[in-house]
């Protein structure tokens, strides 16, 4: 099973290594992970996405608070949160396909961010399903290269 | 107080308490040496390898129960110490370890002596620090301190760039540390204590299951209260030995892979299970599905992360033994005569089933450990090697108070009880300290013999020398059909003349009658150590032994 956590940690050098090593040697599956600072310059926000069981899960967070510089662990079940994932997408394009690539990006309010002669860039911003199937549409065209953020989330509501 | 980095390094591990710190010198700490030469109130001693000082401080905190102090160079020094780190992590210890590193300037450039320490010992460690700035130092040294001592212990590494060390700074220690993301739970829930109390009324057959965390708080007497209060049996694993009178009626010795029968049938058969500062280890539980199968279970530990890591929990208690047990205490009340047929019960195994050896005219590694019990009036600090000698040391010794027993435990490091032993006898200058060895571990840090000598100290050393890497042979005599592949140690050198030559005391012993008188004769040895070298059947096996993997109740028993 799937789940997304937010880890708050302090921005100090080393921090991430300690994240990673620990879900390494621990045998936790990583999907994916995000970091970036948040509203305060000295804090980051991870948003890690596991494969695991509920006690896998709950052995994740406690390890991860038993980090010093990690501040606040917090599950973020999907319902209460908002979640996203950036793709960009770069896709065969010719005179003939053009129109059909646009339609697609139309649908899932993308955006084509850079044209060349044969070929597009997408910019996608959702959650991970629609990227996910937003990709398979597009390649019957042929994706040349491709790159994803990995997901990022945010309680809704007045919570943490 | 204007002071360099280095000066002002030293002064903040007075202020942290440290009167003693075990070390090696080199390049990139050589600054913090110099500033040692000058410094009152502090004595370093000078190991002879860097894994011999982490060993050391790790013993004096052991003994103690203060933060042990270590210090090495960059690069191979640093890398020295790594072994002791871990050790020191495995078993939550205390522990402070000080490296030099190269210039910020030459950091990331492969320079001469240059590792990733704070990399190399981000695994092993509970927190470690790479300092560049000399204005950080007190506030790191005094954030490291805090955080090796407190919650659950364990070892810190401070990583020092050279720059940092020569660098003036205004020296002011401050009086408290400021870390939003560590605040250990001290205080059990009272719901989970309450429920903890239910379950302790409802049961008819108890067991408690004490671990070295019982040490690490201080919580002895309160296990004791606890235990005579409830009146339920104790088990220890090997880190809680003297974690509870060997000698009590409701001691049921050591559990697990090398514990008695009567501990391991009592886990196997229990109601409930109080397990408090331990971690179901799998050199305890054996196979995990089959561990005390028919037992709810307490567990008090310090470390959330421990809980519900390898056995579903009924009752969990986050918060430290001493602080918990007398809560306990306080309020549990037990009607007379409850546990008596389950008391029963296992006196009757510990009568069919007790912890033995054969007792003929051959020189039994067993009967020495007996021996030493009996001179040392089971007042001594035993500290172990690693393998046989470790699970004789454990069986055979009767612990009765806590801090007199020094094993490494979780990471098994054989070289790891000499050097421990020479941190305990600084820690414990009048106590009577000794290494219980093999041959093999014995020659894994014996240049600490330099050291020991140098010092003067009194310890001596047990080697039950079975010219053989004994356990290991053990389980291929048992699990490889006596495959003997590379445990064959004839080529052992004379360790007495070994000892001799570092100015040390030493007796070869190959005979039964002789083990008393040699072990008074050491007794007697005040000024410097004392190796004796006890040649003992070769093929001897420890019993019981539960093959890796077994239920902890379908033991070898000889
Ligand atoms: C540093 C290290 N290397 C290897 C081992 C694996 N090992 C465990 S016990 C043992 C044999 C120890 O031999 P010795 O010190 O003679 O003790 P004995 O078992 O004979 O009492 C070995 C090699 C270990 N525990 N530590
Ligand atoms: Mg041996």
């Amino acid at each position: 099973m799937k789940h997304t956590i937010s880890v708050i940690v302090e921005n100090k050098p080393g921090v991430l290594q300690r994240v990673a090593g620990l879900f390494s040697r621990r045998g936790f599956n990583i999907d994916s992970l995000a970091v970036g600072t948040t509203e305060k310059p000295d804090i980051s926000r991870m948003t890690i996405v596991v494969d695991g069981d509920e006690q896998t899960l709950e052995q994740i967070t406690k390890q991860l608070h038993k980090q010093i510089d990690i501040l606040k662990v917090f599950d973020l079940p999907y319902e209460q949160a908002v979640e996203r994932e950036l793709a960009l997408i770069k896709v065969h394009a010719n005179d003939k396909t053009r129109g059909e690539i646009t339609q697609i990006v139309d649908i899932f309010k993308a955006k084509i961010v850079d044209v060349s002669e044969d070929s597009v860039i997408i910019e996608v911003s959702a959650e991970k399903e629609k990227v996910e199937s937003m990709q398979k549409l597009l390649e019957k065209f042929g994706i040349q290269e491709l790159v994803r953020t990995g997901k990022i989330a945010l309680q809704r509501g007045s919570g943490k | 107080m204007e002071l360099t980095g280095a000066e002002a390094l030293l002064e903040s591990l007075k202020h942290e308490g440290v009167d003693i710190l075990f070390g090696y010198p080199g390049g990139q700490i050589l600054p913090v040496y110099d500033a040692l030469y000058k410094v009152k109130g502090l004595k370093h001693i000078l190991t002879r390898h860097e894994q011999g000082a982490a060993h050391a401080a790790d013993g004096y905190a052991r003994a103690t129960g203060k933060v042990g102090v270590c210090m090495a160079t960059s690069g191979p020094g640093a890398t020295n110490l790594v072994t002791g780190i871990a050790t020191a992590y495995m078993d939550s210890i205390p522990m402070v370890a000080i490296t030099g590193q190269v210039g910020t300037a030459f950091l990331g450039k492969d320079s001469f002596q240059e590792a990733d320490v704070t990399g190399i010992t981000q695994p092993i460690t509970k927190h470690n620090y790479l300092v560049k700035n000399a204005a950080d130092i007190p506030r790191i040294v005094k954030e490291a301190f805090h955080i090796a001592r407190t919650g659950r212990p364990g070892p810190v590494v401070i990583d020092v760039a050279k720059d940092a060390q020569v660098h003036k700074i205004d020296f002011k220690y401050p009086d408290s540390v400021d870390l939003p993301g560590y605040k250990p739970n001290l205080k059990g829930h009272p719901r989970q204590i309450k429920a903890a109390f239910k379950m302790i009324d409802i049961a008819r057959k108890p067991v408690i299951y004490a671990g070295g965390g019982v040490i690490a708080s201080n919580a002895a007497k309160e296990l004791l209260e606890f235990a005579e209060k409830c009146n339920i049996p104790v088990t220890t694993t090997l880190m809680g030995l003297g974690a509870f009178p060997d000698t009590h009626k409701l001691s049921l010795h050591m559990l697990g892979m090398h514990g008695t029968a009567y501990a391991n049938y009592a886990v196997q058969e229990c109601d409930l299970l109080i397990a408090i500062g331990a971690r179901f280890d799998d050199r305890v539980t054996g196979h995990l599905p089959t561990f005390a199968p028919k037992a709810k279970h307490i567990h008090i530990d310090v470390d959330p992360a421990e809980i519900g890591k390898n056995i579903k929990v009924d009752v969990p208690i986050v918060g430290d033994a001493k602080q918990i047990l007398k809560d306990l205490i306080a309020k549990v009340e037990i009607e007379k005569g409850k546990h008596d047929a389950w008391l029963e019960q296992i006196a009757e195994w510990k009568k069919k089933f007790p912890l033995t050896y054969k007792k003929d005219k051959e020189l039994r590694p067993q009967y020495i450990i007996e021996m030493i019990d009996e001179v040392t009036g089971g007042e001594a600090i035993i500290c172990t090697e690693v393998g046989q000698n470790q699970m004789w040391a454990a069986q055979y010794y009767k612990y009765t108070k806590p801090r007199t027993w020094i094993s490494s435990g979780g990471l098994g490091t054989m070289g790891y009880g000499f050097p421990a032993a020479i941190g305990a006898q600084f820690g414990r200058p009048d106590a009577i300290v000794f290494d219980i060895a093999g041959d093999g571990s014995i020659q894994m840090n014996i240049q600490e013999m330099a050291t020991a000598v140098n010092h003067k100290l009194p310890i001596k050393i047990a080697v039950l020398n079975n010219c053989y890497l004994g356990m290991v042979r053990q389980w291929q005599e048992i699990l490889y059909e006596k495959r003997y592949s590379q445990t064959d140690m004839c080529d052992n050198p004379d360790l007495v003349k070994i000892a001799e030559a570092y100015g040390a005391a030493g007796m070869r012993i190959t005979k039964v009658d002789e083990v008393k008188k040699a072990l008074n004769e050491a007794l007697k040895i005040k000024d410097r150590p004392c190796l004796l070298d006890f040649r003992v059947t070769k093929e001897e096996n420890v019993f019981p032994f539960v093959p890796p993997g077994q239920a902890i109740n379908e033991m070898l028993i000889d």
